[in-house]
């Protein structure tokens, strides 16, 4: 089976910084995988440049067979960056039918239902709602689109518990075995069970590269607390 | 509401632990069909391929088969599920025989002290 993302030799500076060193890596469809690291370990920078939005100094980036930052390989491709980029004027409904425009794999359906069953209003602006609900309307805009790769860069951070519930749980129904998806997070142990694997990233190497009970099994301790272990300050 | 899960064993190890106990207290009965690895992986908030591992394992016990496109079901075997609960029930009184161990009591000293309770 091809590999839908095929990461070699991948190197990335910014001047005398080295943001990442000759990072190896691939991933199969059907996984759910977290990205983990300290502050400034690479895991944005190794996002961006998966997604085409920044140049390697070396290496290859394969999405679904394309290099990264080609067409196809963009539209293979849903991101949920860890800032937001819609315009707060808009309506949700408005947003919803600009993704329809740009995407040619956004299910309006699978919006729309989401949308009602958050109980928010499509007529409501952006800027109108809560934190917590610009997240999960983010989400949503993502999870709609039957994309290959998923890349969620903090999807959980700053929504209180049972938000944070409520979007673990969308991550997991629209999960299909077709795709994969990367969760690069902070928050480890509340993302640790959706998880099957998880990736550690150290000043721009891949420290480790292992599946989550794994982890447990072998260290009989969780991700969460290894990470802790690892990164000891 | 996700599952209870804690941090030092593997996740599929706990999911099994879980659903052999929503058979033995009757939450799914003899013959009952389970819902789909999708959904019991959301209610749990686990990884779906974790749910499917652990699912297989039930299976190859066989506490729960599958019918090839209908779905997967508990076993209608009432001498299995009664193992079953008999194995959990061990299970729990070695935890609470070592705990009370670590106590200081003896073996007598702890009925003497169970008899005690139960008829308070």
């Amino acid at each position: 089976m091809n590999n839908l993302l095929e990461i070699q030799g991948l190197s990335k500076t910014y001047g005398s910084v080295t943001a990442l060193n000759d990072v190896s890596l691939s991933i199969e469809p059907g996984h759910i995988i977290g990205l983990l690291g300290p502050n400034g370990s690479g895991k944005t920078t190794l996002i961006k440049i998966i997604c085409g939005l920044l140049q390697a100094n070396s290496g290859t980036v394969l999405v679904d067979g394309n290099p990264a930052g080609t067409a196809d390989s963009r539209a293979a491709i849903s991101y949920l960056p860890d800032q937001t980029y819609l315009d707060g004027n808009m309506t949700i409904k408005a947003i919803v039918e600009m993704f329809k425009y740009f995407y040619e794999d956004f299910e309006e359906d699978r919006a729309m239902e989401m949308i009602s069953s958050l109980n928010l209003n499509p007529n409501a602006k952006l800027k109108t709602l809560s934190k917590g609900n610009q997240e999960k309307v983010q989400l949503m805009l993502v999870m709609s689109r039957r994309a290959k790769l998923y890349i969620l860069d903090e999807p959980i951070a700053g929504v209180d518990p049972a938000a944070r519930d409520y979007i673990l749980r969308t991550i997991i129904s629209n999960y299909e075995p077709t795709a994969s998806m990367i969760i690069a997070t902070h928050l480890i142990s509340e993302v640790e069970p959706v998880l099957d694997e998880a990736i550690f990233l150290q000043n721009g190497s891949i420290k480790l590269f292992k599946p989550i009970d794994d982890i447990r099994a072998e260290e009989g301790m969780s991700v969460d607390e290894l990470f802790r272990e690892v990164y000891r300050c | 509401m996700p599952w209870n899960l804690n941090s030092d064993s593997p996740i599929f190890v706990q999911i099994i632990e879980h659903l052999k106990i929503d058979i033995v207290s009757g939450k799914y009965k003899p013959g009952d069909k389970l819902p789909s690895v999708r959904d019991l992986a959301a209610e749990a908030g686990v990884n779906p391929n974790t749910m499917q591992k652990a699912l297989s394992d039930l299976e190859s016990t066989g506490l729960v088969h599958s019918e090839r496109t209908s779905g997967r079901y508990i076993t209608e075997d009432d001498n299995m599920i009664k193992n079953l609960r008999k194995s959990l029930v061990d299970v729990q009184i070695e935890k609470f025989f070592k705990s009370m161990e670590k106590l200081g009591f003896t073996g007598e000293e702890i009925l003497e002290l169970v008899k005690q309770y139960a008829e308070k």
